[in-house]
C-alpha cells in the first residue's frame, strides 16, 4: 500500500470506528445505567447520577436466588461436560479408534443445530418421559450443549500434543495411571480449564433452552426476560457489570496461566492450529 | 497435525486402544441420550395428535396435517425469519468486512487488542445486551435523535420494527463474521495487492479480482455462521420487535409453552430443521470436525 492521503483510507477508518461504537454501544449503556437512578421501576431511561445500585448489588432477594441457581447451574453444568467431554477428546485425540470421525461429528452436530429446535427435542424428551421440568432437567440440558463446546476445545488442544511425554515416563517405570496424573494431566490443564470457562459461561447466559426446560426454577436470564415486563431493577444492570468484570479478569489470569504453563513445558501443547 | 516422531511401545498403545471406548462411553451415551434419542422423537412427535387441550400429553396417530397445519399458519413467519437472517447476516458483513480488513492490513502490533474488543461485548449476558439495544433505539432514544438531525429524514421509528430485529441479528453476528474474516485476509499478501496496483487495477478491480476471490472462504463460514442462529433466534424478535415481527423461534415457544401444541411445535422445528440442512452441511464440510465452529 502506498503512503499517500487517500480518501478511502479516512473512510475505512470512519466506518470501522462507528463499528467499534457499536460493538460497545450497548456496553456502555449497561455500565452506565448501573449508575442511574431510575424514576419508576423501569431502568430503561436515563435520570440522575447515583452509587446508590452498587452498594447492596445483592439486595434484591428474587434476583439474587436467580443469580445463585444460575451459579449451581453452570458450575454444575461445567463440571459434567469437562468431566465427560476430557474423557471423549483424550479418547478421541490418539486417533486409533474405528468409527472416531463419526463422534466427532456427533459432537459438532449440536452446535449447528438451532437452539429453539434442540429446546423443544428436549422438552418433549421430558415430557415423554413423565421427568418433572426443574434444576435436574436444567442441568441435563445444559450439561449437553456444554459437553460439545468443551469436548472440542480439549479436543483441539491435544491434535498437537506430544504423546511421546507419556510414551517417556511409562518407560521410566511409571504405572500407566501415574503417567496420566504426573505428566499428561498437568500438561492438559489450561485446557481443562478453558473449556470449563467456557462451559460454565454458555450455561449462565443460557436463555432459549432453560426456557423450555427450568420449569417453575428461574435462572438469572429467566429473570431478567420474567422482569422485563412489570420491572427492569438498576441492579440488574450492576450484576452485569459485575460479571462483566469477572470474566474479562478471569480470561485475562488464565490465559496468562496458560501462556505459562506453556512456557514451562517448553511448548508441550503448543496452540491449537487457526 | 504434529504426528509424534516416536512411535509408543505397542503395550503402551495397546493400553490407550483398550482405554478408548470405556472413556467414550460416557460422554456418547450423555449424547445419545439428551441428542439423538430426543431429536429422532421429534419426528414421531411431528406426526402425533395431543390427547387434550392442557397437557403436554400426546399419542401417536399418523397425523401428516400437522405440517401442512404449520405451513399455512405459519409460512409466513418461515419466510420473514429467513429474509431476517439473510438481512441481518448482509449488514453484519457490511460492518465486519471494513473492520476485517483494517485489523489484517493497518492493525501492526496492535492486532491482538483490536480482535479482543471485538470479542469483548459479548462477554456480557445476552439478555441484557438486547435489553441495552432497546433502550438505544427507543423512541427518545439516544440513536433516533442522531438520526433526526440528519436532514431529509421524517419521523422515524426503530424499536419495535422489523429493523430493530434485523440490527439485533447482526450485532450478535458481528464476532462471527470478524474472526474467520481476519483469518482469510491473512492469506493475503500486501505484495500481491501492490502488484495489482502497479499493474493499473484501481482500488474496486483490486477488491473485486484480488481481494474478495481470495476472502470468499471466510465470507461463507463466517456468513454460515452468522445465518444458522439467526434463523433460529427468539431473542431479538421478543424484545425488539413488534407483534407483526415474530420470528420462527417465537413461534415454537408460544406453541411449546403456552398453546401446548407439542406435534405443531416439532413439525414447525424439523420444518426448520430442513430449512438449514444445505447450509450446516455445507458448513460442516468445509470446517470437517476441527472445531472451527467454536465462538
Amino acid at each position: 500500500m502506498k503512503r499517500r492521503a487517500d480518501p478511502l483510507g479516512w473512510l475505512l477508518r470512519l466506518w470501522v470506528g462507528l463499528t467499534y461504537a457499536v460493538l460497545f454501544a450497548p456496553i456502555a449503556v449497561v455500565v452506565l445505567f448501573s449508575f442511574n437512578r431510575p424514576r419508576g421501576r423501569f431502568n430503561l431511561v436515563w435520570q440522575a447520577f447515583t452509587l446508590e445500585n452498587w452498594r447492596d448489588p445483592f439486595g434484591d432477594a428474587a434476583l439474587s436466588q436467580a443469580f445463585l441457581t444460575s451459579l449451581a447451574i453452570a458450575l454444575g453444568a461445567a463440571l459434567i461436560a469437562t468431566l465427560l467431554g476430557g474423557c471423549m477428546a483424550l479418547a478421541l485425540a490418539r486417533r486409533q479408534l474405528r468409527g472416531g470421525d463419526w463422534i466427532s461429528l456427533l459432537l459438532v452436530l449440536p452446535l449447528t443445530t438451532p437452539e429453539v429446535v434442540l429446546a423443544t427435542a428436549l422438552l418433549s424428551l421430558f415430557a415423554a418421559q413423565g421427568l418433572a421440568r426443574g434444576p435436574l432437567t436444567l442441568l441435563l440440558a445444559h450439561s449437553l450443549f456444554c459437553l460439545s463446546y468443551a469436548a472440542l476445545v480439549l479436543k483441539a488442544r491435544l491434535e498437537g500434543f506430544d504423546w511421546t511425554l507419556e510414551a517417556a515416563a511409562l518407560d521410566l517405570g511409571a504405572s500407566p495411571l501415574q503417567a496420566f496424573r504426573r505428566v499428561t494431566l498437568p500438561l492438559l490443564a489450561p485446557g481443562l480449564l478453558a473449556a470449563s470457562l467456557l462451559s460454565f459461561s454458555l450455561s449462565f447466559d443460557d436463555y432459549v433452552v432453560s426456557l423450555f426446560t427450568a420449569g417453575s426454577t428461574v435462572t438469572l436470564p429467566l429473570h431478567i426476560a420474567g422482569a422485563f415486563q412489570r420491572e427492569i431493577s438498576p441492579r440488574i444492570h450492576v450484576l452485569s457489570s459485575l460479571v462483566l468484570l469477572t470474566s474479562v479478569a478471569l480470561l485475562a489470569a488464565s490465559s496468562r496461566w496458560a501462556a505459562a504453563t506453556e512456557a514451562r513445558t517448553d511448548g508441550g501443547i503448543p496452540n491449537p492450529p487457526t | 497435525m504434529n504426528a509424534s516422531p516416536v512411535s509408543p511401545r505397542p503395550e503402551a498403545r495397546r493400553s490407550r486402544t483398550a482405554l478408548g471406548w470405556p472413556l467414550l462411553a460416557p460422554g456418547l451415551g450423555w449424547l445419545l441420550l439428551l441428542f439423538v434419542l430426543p431429536l429422532a422423537g421429534l419426528l414421531p412427535l411431528s406426526l402425533s395428535l395431543p390427547v387434550d387441550r392442557f397437557g403436554l400429553a400426546v399419542r401417536f396417530a399418523w397425523h401428516g396435517a400437522n405440517y401442512t397445519t404449520v405451513l399455512r399458519d405459519h409460512g409466513e413467519v418461515l419466510l420473514r425469519s429467513c429474509g431476517y437472517a439473510l438481512a441481518a447476516t448482509l449488514l453484519a458483513l457490511a460492518l465486519a468486512f471494513p473492520l476485517a480488513w483494517l485489523i489484517r492490513f493497518r492493525g501492526g502490533r496492535w492486532k491482538p487488542l483490536l480482535l479482543g474488543l471485538v470479542v469483548l461485548p459479548f462477554f456480557t449476558s445476552y439478555l441484557v445486551r438486547t435489553i441495552a439495544w432497546s433502550t438505544l433505539l427507543a423512541d427518545r432514544g439516544p440513536v433516533l435523535a442522531v438520526l433526526h438531525r440528519l436532514p431529509g429524514l421524517g419521523e422515524l421509528r426503530l424499536l419495535n420494527t422489523g429493523w430493530a430485529v434485523i440490527g439485533g441479528l447482526a450485532y450478535n453476528a458481528l464476532p462471527f463474521l470478524v474472526l474467520p474474516l481476519v483469518v482469510s485476509l491473512e492469506r493475503i499478501e500486501p505484495a500481491l495487492l501492490e502488484a495489482a496496483a502497479d499493474l493499473h487495477a484501481g482500488p474496486l478491480e483490486r477488491l473485486r479480482r484480488v481481494v474478495l476471490p481470495l476472502a470468499l472462504p471466510g465470507v461463507i463460514s463466517g456468513g454460515l455462521l452468522s445465518l444458522i442462529p439467526a434463523i433460529g433466534d427468539l431473542v431479538n424478535a421478543r424484545f425488539l420487535g413488534g407483534p407483526n415481527d415474530r420470528m420462527i423461534g417465537n413461534v415454537v415457544e408460544s406453541l411449546m409453552l403456552v398453546q401446548m401444541q407439542l406435534p405443531r411445535a416439532a413439525a414447525l422445528a424439523l420444518l426448520l430443521m430442513l430449512l438449514l440442512a444445505a447450509p450446516s452441511l455445507l458448513l460442516l464440510q468445509r470446517h470437517g470436525r476441527d472445531g472451527a465452529l467454536l465462538p
